[in-house]
């Protein structure tokens, strides 16, 4: 007989269980069952995955919804980029520097020649930059629609910037042509197998790190924040150090997406950085379901998969796709896959507790489920 | 005048030309009660802005334990022990009554305490308080499913989870219904010898049921101080509660 309080006990324990198995399966069975190719598909849409999570922290919980997302994204995928150009280059000037007229390697380059410093720099500069905007931003009372305008604001200004400092950014084309990472080929099948495998482990560290976030008392003050901030305010906590520190994260989270995204798909240009990608992560984490964190990664994972097998066959029709897949989230299941999926489960459970003759019928729980 | 625990001087506040506060003091001595009334546009929530740090007056002082209040941010005040109540009630809807309670108990907490449960002191308070405020029944629903009064009852509680020396309540029982305002009132007379307490009210039966003294606000400035038996009898109080005061023609 168990006593009541075990059994939240056992569901936990049930639940890691079973995100235990998965993450097995994600690192050992998933190689074997697909092609190179399709799992370097997955590992990009996982890159993509990071990402959405970092975004549902700011925007599903702490209500900072930023369309600029991609910059932090960006920042991170040049920094380790910037690795991988030293490495590629040995000792030499990187190709593109050449190009533009450069015959010595800018200071501020050197030290990316390590990894362990470029990796720091990938996370830790996109953390640092979301940080003081959202401390500078909070500071001045900017919230709402005119946070969002002005990350998209800086999603262009750092477009732009990266195109126009050619020699040190490589310009439109950005920096590619990688050919090694730590000594050993990119092109190697086994190197990409081990990438795809760092991606997915970091995936659930983060998981596991928002999700804590979310249900400590530090996530139960970022919905605070979103509900009444005036009333945080006068409840003794400065609304802008909690706004830092989440897209603090939130940053951080992105720009590891970015270091990891660039040696998986060997380019990264200034598009990374940019306002269109930056509408796309919010879409991913609208589609998942926001405030939800597993539904941000599964809708970057969903869409994106969607975007690859509709552009195959169809490649103009992909823009139309997005947008419409959009609009039906936000009119039918404004709480996204996610809770869409638990709603579907509670009707099973439902519907099988009425067969028995417990519960109130199918149609009352569908009623239900259109509501939510 | 050191000894009061709240003590606002000469304060004045004008909105586009109008002056809202017009040189007003007021005093509060720790552990009082005291109301404060008024008709529309007197300057009674602009007064409670100014004390907890919402508006910057154009002059004067206010000393609030000791600290200069003007210029400190909200959250700061609100950490030195003071608590404001709004005039529509202000909870975190998507959080439960417990978790409501548990935010508003965890100022204290900095950084990587956040981020593990509660103290068990914050947890024996928030035992007590959810007995108090009688929302035992509700600790588990979400704060945006409860009535108007039960919300406001939960901002009470939430400020009483601060441990705070000075409440600042904004029409504490506007929109209740009689039931309810009598549920208020007994949740009042059990805090009141917790902390100092600042009432702004419009409902004259409801600051009757309350020992304790009154001040009345008019265009910015206290026109009368005293129990509620003298206020009410006052020739001035009249004249401004029926409109006819002589300076509207002048």
């Amino acid at each position: 007989m168990t006593s009541p309080e075990s059994i939240p006990r056992v569901r936990a324990a049930a639940w890691y269980l079973l995100a235990a198995l998965g993450i097995m399966a994600m690192l050992f069975l998933v190689p074997g069952m697909m092609s190179a190719f399709r799992l370097n598909l997955l590992a990009k849409y996982l890159c993509f995955a990071l990402v959405a999570l970092g975004l549902d922290l700011a925007w599903g919980y702490a209500g900072l919804l930023s369309l600029g997302q991609s910059v932090f994204f960006g920042l991170g995928a040049y920094a380790f980029g910037m690795y991988l150009k030293l490495e590629s280059a040995h000792g030499q000037l990187p190709d593109f520097m050449g190009w533009s007229g450069l015959d010595v390697l800018p200071s501020y380059w050197r030290p990316f020649g390590d990894p362990l410093f470029a990796l720091l720099v990938a996370v830790g500069l996109p953390g640092l930059c979301g940080a003081l905007l959202a401390y500078l931003l909070g500071r001045s009372r900017i919230g709402g629609v005119y946070f969002s305008i002005i990350t998209q604001a800086l999603a262009f200004m750092a477009t732009t910037f990266f195109i126009g400092q050619q020699p040190f950014t490589g310009g439109t084309n950005g920096l590619t042509n990688f050919a090694t990472i730590f000594g050993h080929p990119l092109k190697d099948a086994e190197v990409q197998v081990q990438l795809y495998r760092v991606t997915v482990l970091a995936v659930a560290l983060c998981l596991a790190l928002s999700l804590w976030l979310a249900r400590s008392r530090f996530g139960r003050l970022l919905i605070a924040l979103r509900d009444d901030e005036q009333r945080l305010r006068f409840s003794g906590y400065n609304p802008t150090l909690l706004k830092a520190a989440v897209f603090g994260v939130s940053g951080g989270m992105a720009g590891l997406a970015g270091a990891l995204f660039v040696p998986q798909v060997g380019i990264v240009n200034p598009d990374s950085l940019g306002i269109i990608l930056g509408i796309q992560m919010v879409i991913w984490v609208a589609v998942g379901g926001r405030g939800t964190l597993i539904g941000a990664v599964l809708g970057a994972v969903v869409v994106n998969a969607a975007q690859s097998a509709v552009s195959e066959s169809f490649p103009d029709l992909w823009q139309y796709g997005i947008g419409l897949l959009f609009v039906a989230t936000v009119l039918i299941f404004p709480g996204g896959l996610a809770n869409g999926l638990q709603s579907l489960g509670r009707l099973a459970l439902r519907a099988a507790a009425s067969r028995r003759g417990e519960a109130p019928a199918p149609a009352e729980a569908a009623a239900e489920l259109v509501r939510a | 005048m050191s000894s009061a625990l709240l003590d606002v001087r000469d304060v004045h506040v004008s909105f586009d030309g109008i002056k809202v506060l017009d040189g007003l003091s007021l005093a509060l001595k720790p552990g009082e009660l005291r109301f404060l009334i008024g008709p529309n546009g007197a300057g009674k929530t602009t007064l409670l802005d100014v004390i907890s740090g919402k508006t910057r007056p154009h002059g004067g002082q206010v000393l609030f334990d000791g600290h200069h209040a003007l210029g400190t941010p909200a959250y700061e005040l609100a950490r030195l022990g003071m608590g404001r109540k709004f005039q529509t009630p202000a909870v975190f809807v998507s959080l439960t009554v417990r978790e409501n309670l548990e935010v508003a108990g965890s100022y204290r907490d900095r950084g990587m305490d956040l981020l593990f449960p509660a103290r068990a002191r914050v947890r024996e308070l928030l035992a007590q308080i959810l007995e108090m405020t009688g929302l035992g029944a509700q600790a588990d629903r979400k704060a945006g499913l409860l009535s108007h009064g039960q919300q406001q009852w939960l901002e009470i509680g939430m400020l009483l989870m601060q441990k705070p020396k000075l409440l600042l309540l904004d029409e504490p029982v506007a929109g209740l219904t009689r039931a309810e305002r009598n549920r208020t009132s007994d949740l009042l007379h059990a805090i009141r010898d917790r902390c100092s307490i600042l009432i702004v009210e419009h409902d004259m039966a409801f600051v009757r049921q309350f020992d304790a003294t009154v001040t009345v606000l008019h265009q910015g400035r206290v026109l009368v101080e005293g129990p509620m038996s003298l206020v009410e009898a006052d020739e001035r109080v009249l004249e401004v509660y029926l409109g006819r005061v002589e300076d509207r023609a002048a």
